[in-house]
């Protein structure tokens, strides 16, 4: 049976550690487990929760900061935060659904996979918020970096190292990042019946206008049968969102639809109805279908992303939408993942990464979740990689 | 010139072979790409930080990532430390060289190699200046955020080196919130491309690890950059107060209701003197403290903001609100603001800090700064980002009294650890560079400093990277 550790407190935790990396026993990290499915397969004779390290440490709303312990779950955080009236910014995903899995997400794991949503194209990842961690390094070493302030550059910042990490660099015990207010109004423009294409240039030109789009996504036919009762017009729907004051997002909202009427027919959603509507964009629910069928999380430059889809769909079965105006492509594959194919086009169109979200455990072991690096960049994560963890006890494999 | 703060001892084995090294870096590089006659090094010596300066050994000019790249091949080889330079204005000393270095100037690579505006990027070369790439996308309504106020003159490897912030960032972020990806040169020659013009990293984040490296991690010679659809429209509001503490109070207040303006600068007594005296901009002289908040939208949504913020300000006792009523005063206004550091240099010397402090500590932070100042019987002029809790104390001294310069340096520590010690850090976006190295075992412990240096030596193992910059000297690993 494998050894389950829930230490609560930092420094327990870095007894553990330390033990475990002059023992060489390697440890599975996690929080909630809702997202331990990412990456690939882990080797340990171990596992490490943080989920007994809970708790909100320190909220000042009008600082727009707030500071908890790495496995406070995500909804205590965002049920303080809504109580007064802010919110993360970055729109973390809650990858239950899509991943089929049901543990409670935690801040630490938001972090440590540097999730984010569809404001994340505007407002940055949960990387851009996170202004300050505590963790554990792999020599059991309980080490800060960066702060409560919005504005530091004091030292090199191994705050944006440690997000998206996937607990490979250390044990996060405690995160500290920045809020902003919920904008009280949501509009949402729908642009109808346009293809693929035709919707990376509507999403393209509502960008350059000064209404400030929160949120750009385009569902094909396809997926949007996926938002039922979600309030869409027939067709294909290129959906943009303003936020904001009521009587300013009236506005834009005018302004919106009448730049984007030369691509095709504009319709309006309500407050509730893209309040909904946004939250399914953001968790991928018209993937989140129960199957292993593989899925694809692909970063590209916007204009990029429906040229990769057109190319795949002449080798491969696969049904695609996008998000972040079209830089961020979900794939869901119709057997084989086609990992060379997919990494192949993401090359050829400029570049980008390609993560697999979801597969089967068999094509888990076979295919690695993460984008191949070059070999100095890879030579150089290595490295980094060593000055934290030297014995490479934390989650061996997994972003290997 | 002072020297509290020592820097790394030359290596008598790299000055002796200075006339070998020149010859080989002329070799190396095209004519006219290496300077190395003593007189035409002086400019060289220093940055915006003046009260150090050391005379490097050559500076390298290259004007491609190529000829970067054989420099680094080179001074690798030969363990000759390099100092990397932008445009010079550091105010932290993060370019100021030391005697057996070479720097390594960005100012001939200063093309614009790609503006894409379906993806909303621009790629430039690393000598390119800030302004310049908002300048060549402002036709088509777009615009790069992070907006320092030496934008005119500072390129963007400098400011991914420092991580640079600027009035508007409020809003927008910093450098790092709005940079996709670099081309670098690594210690050893190699070239590396991170990011690109999609979003987020495919592994670690090695970007964001490289954006405010100070020069430490290698040489950026690329980068491409997120850029934002202008604003339909911006208008700065001067707010003035009777005193500092409700200014500061004032802020805290704003930014608490959930009203984001795009900048909130604030002036004291003797800074909106001397940026009125030199720029003209209507301020107003009969008030203790003055606050630029500015909003951007539409017209509706702009008003809406507006009202909410002069209603906080009247609860504030707000003495003097003044709106702008057109384009040329808005800039005016900005202009003031922008010349503070220019028009202090006309009436004093100065040291300028940059601590940042959580904003219900703005008030407290700035009586005890003048305490410090008064104890050490000088003058302070503060004037700063006090939305986002940078704060910018300019301490006038007189250069040419070793005693008056010492005073200053010692008010100026003591005012970073003040910020420090209320939850903040040492510096919000000028860096550590020389200034504030000696500092950082107050902000960080042991273990802290030691987890960055490792890393640190991921990159350069040999510490042949503007070693004398960010760390203490004592306590490092043996390279």
């Amino acid at each position: 049976m494998t050894d389950v550790f829930h230490p609560t407190t930092e420094a327990e935790a870095a007894d553990l550690i330390r033990a475990h990396a002059e023992a060489g026993r390697a440890l599975a990290l996690f929080g909630g487990n809702s997202r331990s499915g990412f990456g690939n397969a882990v080797r340990a004779e171990a596992k490490l929760s943080a989920a007994g390290l809970s708790g909100i440490v320190a909220y000042n709303p009008a600082e727009m900061v707030i500071t908890a312990r790495a496995g406070t779950p995500v909804a205590e955080i965002e049920a303080a935060l809504a109580a007064n009236g802010q919110m993360m910014s970055f729109e973390p995903m809650d990858h239950r659904p899509l991943m089929g899995t049901d543990g409670e997400p935690t801040i630490g794991g938001v972090f440590a996979a540097n999730v984010s949503g569809p404001r994340r194209f505007v407002a940055g990842a949960g990387r851009d918020s996170l202004l300050g961690v505590r963790f554990v390094n792999g020599r059991g070493e309980i080490v800060r970096n960066g702060g409560r302030v919005m504005k530091n550059v004091t030292g090199l910042d191994l705050v944006k190292l440690m997000a998206g990490s996937h607990g490979t660099l250390g044990f996060l015990t405690e995160v500290t990042f920045r809020v902003l207010p919920v904008p009280k109004a949501t509009e949402t423009i729908v642009i109808s019946g346009l293809n693929d294409a035709e919707a990376a240039h509507a999403m393209a030109a509502a960008m350059a206008l000064s209404v400030e789009v929160s949120g750009a996504a385009h569902l094909p036919e396809s997926v949007k049968g996926r938002f039922a009762g979600g309030g869409l017009p027939d067709g294909e729907a290129t959906v943009l969102r303003l936020e904001g004051l009521p009587s300013s997002v009236a506005v834009r909202a005018e302004k919106l639809g009448a730049a984007m009427a030369p691509f095709g027919a504009v319709g309006r959603l309500d407050m509730a109805t893209s309040l909904s509507l946004w939250r399914k964009i953001r968790d991928v629910l018209p993937y989140a279908d129960g199957t292993k069928r593989p899925i694809w999380r692909v970063s590209v430059a916007p204009s990029a992303g429906h040229q990769l889809v057109a190319a795949l769909r002449l080798e491969a079965g696969i049904d695609a939408f996008y998000d972040w105006q079209g830089g961020l492509v979900w794939m869901r594959m119709e057997a084989d993942p086609e990992a060379a194919l997919v990494r192949h086009y993401i090359k050829a169109l400029g570049g980008g990464h390609a993560t697999l979200m979801r597969a089967s455990e068999k094509t888990r072991a076979a295919t690695p979740a993460f984008e191949p690096q070059p070999a100095p960049v890879a030579v150089l994560s290595a490295r980094v990689k060593e000055k934290f963890d030297p014995q490479g006890i934390f989650n061996p494999g997994k972003m290997g | 010139m002072t020297d509290f703060i020592r820097f790394m001892d030359p290596q008598p084995a790299i000055l002796s072979r200075r006339d070998a090294i020149v010859a080989d870096l002329v070799d190396l590089l095209p004519k006219d790409c290496l300077i190395h006659a003593p007189r035409e090094l002086v400019p060289f010596e220093t940055d915006a930080f003046v009260s150090y300066r050391r005379v490097p050994l050559a500076v390298a000019l290259p004007r491609t990532t190529e000829e970067v790249a054989a420099v680094m091949r080179y001074c690798h080889k030969y363990g000759v430390p390099v100092v990397p330079r932008g445009a010079g204005t550091s105010l932290s000393g993060g370019a100021i060289p030391q005697e057996d270095a070479v720097v390594l100037g960005l100012s001939k690579m200063s093309r614009i190699l790609d503006i894409d505006f379906a993806n909303r990027t621009a790629t430039v070369q690393a000598g390119v200046t800030n302004l310049n790439i908002s300048e060549a996308v402002s036709p088509e309504g777009f615009f790069y955020a992070p907006d320092p106020s030496s934008q005119l003159a500072c390129t963007i490897g400098g400011n991914i080196g420092m991580n640079s912030g600027g009035a508007h960032c409020l809003k927008y972020g910093v450098t790092t919130n709005n940079l996709l990806g670099v081309r670098m040169v690594l210690v050893d020659g190699t070239v590396i491309e991170l990011g690109g013009k999609h979003l987020d990293a495919g592994g670690y984040d090695l970007l964001g690890l490289v954006c405010g490296h100070e020069g430490q991690l290698g040489i950026v010679t690329e980068a491409t950059v997120r850029l934002i659809a202008k604003p339909e429209g911006a208008r700065p509001v001067l707010f003035g107060f009777e005193t500092s503490e409700e200014a500061g109070s004032c802020v805290a207040d704003v930014i608490g209701s959930g009203i984001i303006p795009v900048a909130i600068e604030f002036m004291d007594k003797p800074a909106i003197e001397i940026c009125e005296a030199f720029a003209k901009a209507g301020y107003p002289l009969d008030v203790g403290a003055l606050l630029i908040v500015e909003v951007e939208g539409s017209e509706a949504e702009m008003e809406a903001m507006l009202a909410d913020i002069v209603e906080i300000a009247r609860r504030h006792g707000v003495k003097t609100v003044r709106e702008c009523q057109s384009a040329t005063e808005a800039a005016l206004i900005w202009k003031g603001r922008k010349s503070a550091f220019g028009a202090t240099g006309r009436i004093s010397d100065y040291i300028c800090m940059d601590g940042t402090v959580p904003l219900s500590q703005l008030s407290y932070v700035l009586k005890k700064t003048s305490e410090i100042i008064d104890r050490f019987g000088l003058r302070v002029a503060n004037v700063f980002h006090a939305g986002d809790g940078n704060m910018h104390p300019l301490i006038l001294f007189n250069a040419n009294d070793p005693d008056d310069a010492a005073r200053a340096e010692q008010a100026g520590n003591e005012i970073l650890k003040l910020c420090v010690d209320a939850g903040g850090c040492l510096t919000g976006e000028h860096g550590v560079g020389i200034e504030k190295r000696d500092l950082m075992t107050h902000q960080y412990g042991k273990v802290d400093l030691d987890q960055q240096m490792a890393v640190r030596a991921a990159f350069d193992p040999g510490w042949l990277l503007n070693p004398s910059k960010v760390f203490p000297l004592e306590g490092r690993p043996a390279a």
